[in-house]
């Protein structure tokens, strides 16, 4: 393209509590409308807001964790707009001193190790839910406030993403990351995670950035996509028109895959944020900064490299098992456990267990198969061999049993005594004199028709290695 | 003497002690509202039957020695900005003139468990903007001393009633004086404590960084009392302080002997009526006489509290009142089907001029381009307001001036002209920016026979000091036994 | 420093309320009258002051975590201008242009 783009990425998360930020009422989703709702949340005349503990520590965990530099005094401010989902027409936010200042969130895009930066993290409340009627004449919308006052963490980025794909990958990797440190279940579906957008575009080698316009309300990381490869076409065949950018809202429209100018005049973004009177300012010591950064886990980035040189995964399989913190607990979960190597356990993941979970629509969480109960089966593998494992496999998903258990119901451990084998060898070759011939003439798969048999007779018992040595030795020494 | 005449505390004990039945005193009290209020105009609301239905209920307890609470029986008025569950609460404004919270105030639940009565709502200036209480919604509150003067504002309604025996005790809401200016206007006592004292919860937010709950009183003693009830921290208002409440009645009475007085000047400068200086000089007089030590002093910031003031209050009012936009609790116009319209109208509708005015003013504060100039600007001279009043305080027990440049001015006098209605806020509304308790006691009348109040004022959490001076200064005037003749 | 008229136009679209032509005269009247004195705060000299937007030093102010029964839904609704199935019912709302 003939024109550098610029974009920055706002992320709003749910942070994953019980009750809401400032009232105990629940924030479980999908309850009947306004059933979760409360004179504070409802912003009824008279109510105070106070701070839910949780809520604060989990948006400092964050903060730490993407490496900002701390506000040890942080206080929350009103943000003034109107809208019908919001009960008082001000959010309370954070603007003069949020939580969490100038971070950064590592990836690695195309193999080069990128460094996307955070302007700021901070802590605000949720808005309510409006819904609109079908009918096209319906001249009303309808509130629901369940939604309103669930803790909503926001993570504002400086305009560093030079690329559709830093884009994706950033969404990603922040995604993980929340994930990871378990501040947030990251549920796009539920709306749990949104994105705002800001692109903008200018000739290569400017430093002067253009006009730039913002995109609200993206509730999948594929809209946020499409959205930005819209507007880089639509913002450049205006540049190449001669034509300037408006620095507006737009819109996204999932169904005509297009943007639309929002209806806002200019001023609706004149914000008048002012402090909160109504909670106090929060003072972060040391202490507390110190506590949080030991409870945050190995983030993805740093886990992946540790599978690599202590585990022995190759990079791509470590990039799987660290895509989902939960998979790569199970994989380390299954390492603790068994003497067996890691690499034959992380092959038997990303095949075995992941297709399962795939077909399952599953969590590995909530996967019949628990770590104890694969390493059993990895352990008990050499007895059975490698196609009774997995057929072994297929009975624990569907029975829930365990890898011994089967194995001795079935009777299905592996016939490895050489002379007992070597009988039923003897007796193969007996009853199949034209396949012997054949082999005689060359025929490479006479042998494996042969081996076919007997494993028909032990029930795919006998074990392939030894078996086929003593066809080998015993053909041999009859074509002589 | 009628049972509606008595004090708080005569009238809980005249109840413990079985000599007369809270029945009686509701009944009295009922009649005396129906008698009178027509010329006063300081309920927006009254409970009838649900205060003689509570009345029954405390008297039954007693009749069955049940253990009762500190305010067993006795009839109190609420200002009708503190939301009371089910029961209409307006704050004076067609917005709410129908909204009935399904909550109650902290400080409502707190009365109720002491056994008080919710006789009735009082009328106030419109979400508490004001100072006369003349811009309710419901009409304006007469001052009983003089029906053609205001009562004061904006808990002009909770103060006119008390004057008037319309009820044994009264809460107000203080946020530049809601209390003080009205108690002295009618001659009565409140107490307008720290910031943070009394729970916010339930309190319809005006200035919310302001704002308190106050009690007002008959007499010192009475004060007293609803500020035991009242104070405490409250989980519901993270502003509300977990300091200890002391036992403020045992801290009356006591000799005042070597306590040193401050009189800033400030609050004795140009503009202040010659009766208001004399009266409340003679005050200090006595207290002189009754061994305090006298000074004079001088707190220069003071005079920047007018617009220090109504900077802050007014941008907290342009986002308090932001809420109400016809959609869930408040007024909605009838006139329009579009969303933008529909806020606009309904606000406009909902509204009276005053709160008009001062969103308008508090939003001009606020917006982009003036917030550095005019909200900032006055929150850092609110540093300094602030600063000067704790400085002061390392050298004088408490510091005295007037409540108010003047009594009771006419109905209509200062209405049209927002300003000099402002400026009649000027002995008052620093203290609030400082957050610290002042008490208005009646200290005389006027050439005119209108009440004068002396404003006591304490360092944070001082009220028990406020309490002491008051209560010594009341037992040697005897000031609150002058009644107005309505 | 005083409101223009266009700046009134902008204050009554910011603060959503309607102002009367009488509403829009008087208020530019007063609101500059009461400006023109409050500039003598302008006169303070603040550049060392920190603001105060809190009188009381009370830091960190918690509740914990857990769920509290909310409001039965006839309660939530009961002040509503206008309520259907359960919603709160607002004119349309039209996003884009
Ligand atoms: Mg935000
Ligand atoms: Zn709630």
């Amino acid at each position: 393209m003939k024109y550098e783009v610029v974009i920055g990425l706002e992320t709003h998360a749910e942070l994953d509590t019980e009750s809401k930020l400032f009232c105990g009422c629940s924030t479980k989703f999908g309850s009947e409308p306004n059933t979760q709702t409360c004179p504070v949340c409802l912003g009824l005349p008279g109510v105070l807001p106070v701070m839910n503990k949780k809520a604060f520590g989990l948006s400092l965990k964050t903060a730490v964790a993407l490496h900002c530099e701390i506000n040890q005094f942080t206080n929350f401010d009103r943000k003034s707009y109107y809208y019908p989902d919001l009960p008082k027409n001000y959010q309370t936010s954070q603007n003069y001193f949020n939580i969490g200042n100038n971070g950064y969130v590592d990836m690695v895009v195309d193999g080069e190790e990128r460094r996307i930066n955070i302007h700021n993290v901070h802590l605000e409340e949720e808005a309510g839910k409006l819904v609109h009627p079908e009918a096209s004449d319906a001249n009303y919308s309808l509130v629901d406030f369940n939604r309103a006052g669930v803790p909503l963490l926001e993570i504002v980025t400086q305009p560093d993403m030079r690329s559709i794909e830093e884009v994706e990958n950033y969404m990603q990797t922040l995604r993980n990351i929340l994930l990871y440190i378990g501040v947030s279940d990251c549920k796009m579906q539920e709306g749990s995670l949104r994105f705002e957008a800001s692109i903008s575009l200018r000739e290569h080698g400017s430093t002067v950035l253009g006009n730039r316009v913002e995109i609200k309300n993206l509730n999948s990381m594929k809209a946020v996509l499409k959205v930005l490869a819209y507007e880089m076409t639509r913002q450049s065949s205006l540049l190449d028109d001669g034509k300037e950018i408006l620095l507006e809202t737009r819109l996204w429209d999932d169904v005509d895959a297009v943007s639309r100018r929002m209806r806002t005049k200019e001023d609706a973004h004149d914000y008048r944020y002012f402090p909160e009177p109504d909670l106090v300012p929060f003072w972060i010591n040391q202490e507390w900064i110190d506590e949080t950064e030991t409870a945050i886990p190995e983030l993805p980035v740093c886990r992946r490299q540790r599978f690599v040189d202590e585990l022995s995964v190759s990079d791509y399989d470590a990039g799987i098992l660290t895509e989902d913190k939960s998979l790569a607990d199970y994989f380390e979960e299954c390492v603790a456990i068994s003497q067996e190597s890691s690499k034959e356990l992380s092959n038997w993941i990303i095949n075995d267990v992941l297709r399962e979970l795939n077909e399952q629509k599953l969590n590995v969480q909530d996967f019949v198969i628990s770590p104890k109960m694969l390493t059993e089966l990895v352990e008990i593998k050499p007895t059975i061999g490698s196609s009774i494992a997995k057929e072994v496999f297929a009975e624990m998903v569907n029975t829930g049993k365990s890898a011994p258990v089967i194995v001795k119901e079935k009777d299905l451990t592996q016939m490895d005594d050489t002379s007992e084998l070597n009988e039923i060898v003897v007796k193969v070759i007996e009853d199949n004199p034209k396949a012997v011939e054949d082999y005689g003439l060359g025929k490479k798969n006479a042998l494996a028709f042969l081996i076919g048999q007997t494993m028909k007779i032990t029930k795919g018992k006998a074990n392939p290695k030894i078996l086929t040595e003593l066809f080998k030795q015993r053909l041999s020494s009859i074509s002589k | 003497m009628k049972l509606y005449e008595h004090a708080i505390s005569e009238t809980v004990e005249k109840i413990k002690t079985k000599e007369i039945k809270s029945c009686e005193v509701v009944q009295s009290i009922l009649e005396r509202i129906d008698n009178i209020d027509k010329k006063l105009n300081a309920f927006i609301t009254v409970f009838h039957d649900e205060s003689v239905d509570r009345a029954k209920y405390i008297d039954q307890k007693i009749k069955n020695g049940k253990p009762l609470g500190a305010l067993a029986g006795v009839p109190i008025a609420i200002k009708d900005n503190i939301c009371l569950k089910n029961k209409r609460t307006t704050c004076g404004s067609k917005m709410l003139e129908n909204y009935c919270p399904p909550y109650s105030a902290t400080v409502i639940n707190k009365l109720l468990s002491e056994d008080a009565i919710i006789i009735g709502k009082t009328n106030m200036d419109e979400f508490s903007q004001g100072s006369s209480a003349e811009t309710s919604y419901f009409g304006a509150t007469r001052n009983p001393w003089n029906l053609d003067r205001v009562p004061g504002g904006t808990s002009g309604g909770s103060a006119a009633a008390l004057a008037a025996n319309e009820t044994i005790g009264s809460i107000g809401s203080d946020t530049g004086g809601s209390v003080r200016q009205p108690a002295s206007f009618c001659g009565v006592v409140a107490l307008k404590p720290t910031y943070g004292r009394i729970s916010r919860y339930g309190l319809i937010a005006y200035a919310s960084s302001l704002d308190t709950i106050a009690p007002f009183g008959k007499t010192v003693k009475d004060c007293a009392i609803l500020m035991q009830v009242l104070s405490g921290k409250d989980t519901k208002d993270s502003t509300s302080v977990d300091e200890n409440v002391p036992e403020y009645e045992k801290l009356m009475g006591n000799s005042i002997k070597q306590m040193r007085i401050g009189l800033p000047s400030e609050y004795f400068s140009d503009g202040i009526c010659p009766d208001v200086k004399e009266a409340v000089l003679k005050g200090v007089k006595v207290l002189e006489s009754l061994g305090a030590v006298i000074e004079e002093t001088s707190l220069p910031s003071l005079k920047y509290g007018i617009p220090a003031y109504y900077l802050t209050a007014t941008s907290e009012v342009s986002s308090n009142l932001a809420r109400y936009m016809g959609i869930h609790h408040s007024h909605r116009s009838k006139k329009t089907k579009d969303l933008i319209e529909s806020f606009k109208t309904s606000r406009a509708e909902g509204f009276g001029p005053e709160v008009r005015r001062r969103i308008i003013l508090g939003t001009y504060a606020l917006s982009r381009g003036y917030y550095d100039q005019y909200y900032l600007k006055a929150q850092k001279v609110r540093t300094l307001i602030m600063n000067e009043y704790l400085n002061a305080f390392k050298k004088y027990d408490v510091l005295i001036g007037p409540v108010s440049p003047f009594p009771a001015f006419k109905l209509g006098e200062k209405i049209n002209d927002p300003l000099q209605m402002y400026l009649s806020d000027i002995y008052t509304i620093t203290i609030n920016m400082a957050g610290i308790p002042a008490i208005s006691i009646p200290c005389g009348l006027s050439s005119q026979g209108l009440p004068i109040g002396m404003q006591i004022i304490g360092k944070h959490f001082d009220e028990g000091k406020l309490l002491k001076i008051a209560s010594v200064y009341e037992k040697n005037c005897n000031v609150s036994n002058i009644i107005p003749n309505i | 420093m005083s409101i223009t008229n266009e700046e009134m136009d902008h204050l009554s679209d910011l603060a959503m309320l309607k102002l009367s032509a009488e509403d829009k005269d008087l208020f530019t009247k007063q609101l500059n009258t009461i400006l023109e004195y409050f500039d003598e705060l302008q006169e303070v000299d603040t550049s060392d002051i920190e603001a105060t937007s809190h009188v009381l030093p009370i830091r960190n102010v918690f509740r914990e975590d857990k769920v509290e029964e909310s409001i039965p839904l006839c309660e939530c609704l009961q002040n509503a201008p206008q309520i259907k199935n359960g919603f709160f019912v607002v004119p349309k709302i039209i996003d884009t242009e």
